[in-house]
């Protein structure tokens, strides 16, 4: 039997049209637009001005506090303009433009694609390169890399658990990368093992990609203390707190974090990352993005420069099809709508997602039958019905006693739900709610 | 770009489940009750069974375009669930009158007055029979004979129920054993006296695995239900085979499986979580056997499925899933 996490969970139709595609090496824009908000945090501050010439990999925006991160140009040329421009959430943000000119790389950064094995660093150092070269979470949540190899006092870490999941429907970004970097990705799990000191590794990959789970299985003798495990593909295994149930079967308590049972978990880009970082000197400034979609001429996987905006992307794989509906940045599930297709590709865009206009729209809401399905789907064991419903109803104190905090989002309620309610929009309007009393009381 | 996309919130991907594909499940997982009823009860199972699917969905048409003035929801098939179980919940020979009776009452009270589908707090279905039953005593206590009566409707011959005539023969002091009932083979395929769709255990267990297949419900009501229904006869029974019947008894005859498979199972009037359902399941099991052995009536699987209908809202308060992480309070 297949390990999975126990509690909740759906499965949609898997719809991984890209898997068979190998990663392109998409061309360099002429422009890139770089947000210097990129991660979760604080944004970053700038240290370019207009006119100045920069090269690939040169720093242009520094980490500005305990949860941020460092931006490195992701091409060579001209700082154009610093202003706001639309990002992938919508809203204007402070973004640094430059034209591209050549493709001149700040020096030190190693591009020999052959693999270095031997890890020279000591944990400390490679946790202030990590930090240095502006690495985040590449699953999607882009949280600073470097926090997370730092293991607070009074706390041990036991496992490094790497996210291969991929549970998304539709995105083939980390199938890819374990396929064709394989050796890089074990390299990159042995550093962090060693940031960490820790002596078990396991590579959580769900059994929709036999292909990857071979490849690594045969590699990872290779490699002490890393084991691969199968999973049973259920949505939403890739989530931080069901990947660690699943694979060394510890609960993290509620409101703690994966350290309390002493599991650290990364995502295999961010892995790759690491591994570029410490071993070739090299900045986060370009990821592989899956672009897919059931119309699109050619789905496909790019190695793409951060800043590449992601109407270029879908150009290149056989332009946007006439009956296109919605737009997505990232998989089906979790991704954000996007309004504006020129906005730029960052480092937590594992996907962009070309939906069909007759399955954009959501269908009419019907009156609650109380079917428990919700229940029954919720991964954290949370009510969703319940949530809604008080949500709904303003009635804040009572979404808090039944632990509306707790909630992933993962949308598994709102999925499943026969009578398409629209749980996940009033739960997530419940949280924000609940936070700002939360926030208020703590100041009081 | 010209195109106008489409902005909604996450998910963005949906499941194929809807309120009305459910309510079809339950439309044909009854079908075999249906051709059981109509095999050993003939043509009065055929008059019963349409004129309370015609009367309910015609009543919430009716009442919901004219008394509450909203968009009628017939389509969603929920109407046609009530009128089917409301007709497999009365004899045979009951006069079309009382049936349409009973679908205002089911409809009507059982339904509409609190809001339409998923308001309601008790099984319409069982609203309606249970008012018929207190009302209408006679009418809803006369069985007709299986098979012999096919041809005939109101005027069908009638005969006490196993449960009746095995409650009636253990208060005059006989045996259990000595009293005459059909095989329990006979009975589990229907042959015996009881409302239209209650009879056959075997058309019955068809259409709830049929339903546990499709995921319609889960194995946490109806099994739970049973179980219940075994452990307690099952402990009346040890204490004494002569003074009561056995656990299979109990299981075979009477409303138990179209109670625990399609009656206790309503989504709208039972708990939402698993803890919830298994509590509320022996409640109705306990209910059952305590209202069969003790009670006036032979027959208890309506009244003990109202009974623990009415602890819904408490069960569903006080019974919450387990949650992921959870932290124990004050530890």
């Amino acid at each position: 039997m297949l390990k999975t996490f126990p509690k909740g969970g759906v499965h949609p139709p898997e719809n991984k049209l890209s898997a068979q595609a190998a990663i392109e090496v998409f061309p360099i824009p002429p422009q890139v637009v770089i947000p210097i908000a990129q991660h979760i945090g604080a944004p970053s501050t700038i240290l370019v001005k207009r006119g100045d010439m920069v090269k690939t990999g040169q720093i242009i925006a520094k980490t500005s506090g305990f949860v941020s991160a460092n931006i490195h140009s992701s091409v060579s040329g001209k700082v154009t303009k610093i202003e706001d421009v639309v990002d992938s959430s919508g809203y204007k943000r402070p973004c640094v433009i430059i034209d591209t000119e050549g493709d001149e790389w700040e020096e030190g950064i190693s591009r020999d694609p052959s693999l270095i094995s031997s890890i020279a660093l000591e944990p400390k150092e490679i946790i202030e390169r990590v930090l240095e070269k502006g690495i985040v979470g590449m699953g999607g949540a882009t949280f600073p890399s470097h926090i997370k190899l730092n293991v607070p006092s009074g706390k041990k870490a036991e496992y490094l658990i790497i996210n291969g999941v991929e549970c998304e429907p539709y995105l083939t970004s980390d199938h890819r990368v374990m396929l064709e970097q394989p050796e890089q990705l074990m390299v990159g799990i042995q550093i962090i093992m060693k940031a960490l000191g820790v002596s078990k590794a396991i590579i959580g990959i769900e059994n929709n990609k036999p292909d990857a789970i071979e490849s690594l299985n045969k590699l990872a003798p290779s490699y002490p203390g890393v084991s691969v495990e199968a999973l049973k593909v259920q949505y939403p295994q890739g989530g931080e707190k069901q990947l660690i149930k699943a694979t060394i079967n510890r609960e993290v308590p509620s409101g703690g974090l994966p350290i309390d049972v002493g599991a650290v978990v990364h995502n295999v880009g961010t892995a790759i990352a690491i591994y570029e970082a410490v071993q070739k000197n090299k900045p986060l400034i370009e990821r592989v993005v899956t672009v897919t979609g059931k119309s699109l001429a050619k789905p496909s996987n790019f190695l793409v420069r951060i800043g590449t905006p992601i109407s270029s992307l879908i150009e290149a794989a056989g332009g946007l099809p006439e009956d296109t509906g919605k737009v997505i940045n990232g998989g089906p599930m979790m991704g954000k709508a996007l309004s504006n297709l020129d906005v730029p590709v960052t480092k937590g865009t594992s996907g962009v997602l070309i939906i069909r206009d007759e399955e954009s729209g959501r269908k009419e809401i019907a009156p609650c039958i109380r079917c428990a399905r919700c229940t029954h789907v919720c991964p954290m064991g949370l009510e969703p019905y319940l949530l809604m419903t008080v949500s709904k109803n303003s009635i804040w104190e009572k979404a808090e006693k039944n632990d509306i905090m707790d909630c992933i989002e993962c949308g598994s309620c709102s999925y499943e739900c026969p009578a398409n309610r629209p749980l996940l929009d009033y739960i997530r309007l419940g949280k924000s709610k609940v936070s700002q009393i939360i926030r208020s009381r703590r100041q009081s | 770009m010209s195109k106008v996309l489409t902005i909604s919130a996450s998910p963005h991907s949906f499941g194929v489940d809807s309120t009305q594909k459910i309510m079809y499940g339950v439309v044909l997982a009854l079908l075999p009750a249906l051709a059981a009823s109509i095999y050993y009860f003939g043509i009065g199972a055929l008059i019963v069974t349409a004129a309370a699917v015609i009367s309910s969905v015609g009543f919430e048409y009716l009442i919901q375009k004219y008394v509450m003035k909203v968009k009628p929801s017939i389509s969603d098939g929920s109407a046609m669930v009530t009128g089917l179980l409301l007709a497999f919940n009365l004899p045979t020979n009951i006069p079309i009158g009382l049936v349409i009776l009973g679908s205002l009452i089911s409809i009507g009270v059982g339904k509409l007055s609190f809001g339409g589908i998923g308001q309601n707090p008790f099984n319409p279905a069982l609203v309606g029979r249970v008012f018929l039953l207190i009302s209408y005593p006679v009418q809803m206590t006369s069985w007709p004979k299986p098979i012999i009566g096919r041809m005939n409707y109101l005027d069908a011959e009638t005969g006490a129920t196993p449960l009746a005539v095995v409650k009636e023969g253990l208060k005059n002091g006989e045996s259990f054993s000595s009293i005459d009932i059909p095989s329990y083979i006979d009975l589990f395929f229907g042959y015996l006296g009881g409302c239209a769709g209650e009879i056959s255990a075997f058309a019955i267990l068809i259409g709830g695995i049929y339903m546990l297949w499709k995921k319609i419900i889960t194995w946490h009501i109806p099994l739970t239900v049973l179980g219940s229904m075994i452990f307690f006869s099952g402990l009346l029974y040890i204490i004494n085979p002569e003074g009561f019947a056995d656990p299979v008894f109990h299981l075979i005859t009477g409303g138990a499986m179209l109670g625990a498979f399609f009656m206790a199972t309503d989504m709208v009037s039972s708990p939402m979580s698993v803890k919830g359902q298994i509590i509320f399941a022996i409640g109705i099991g306990f209910l059952t056997i305590v209202i069969r052995v003790f009670g006036a009536y032979p027959e208890g699987v309506s009244f003990a499925i109202l009974i623990m209908n009415a602890f819904v809202p408490l069960l569903n308060t006080y019974f919450k899933p387990k949650r992921f992480g959870e932290v124990k309070k004050n530890g």
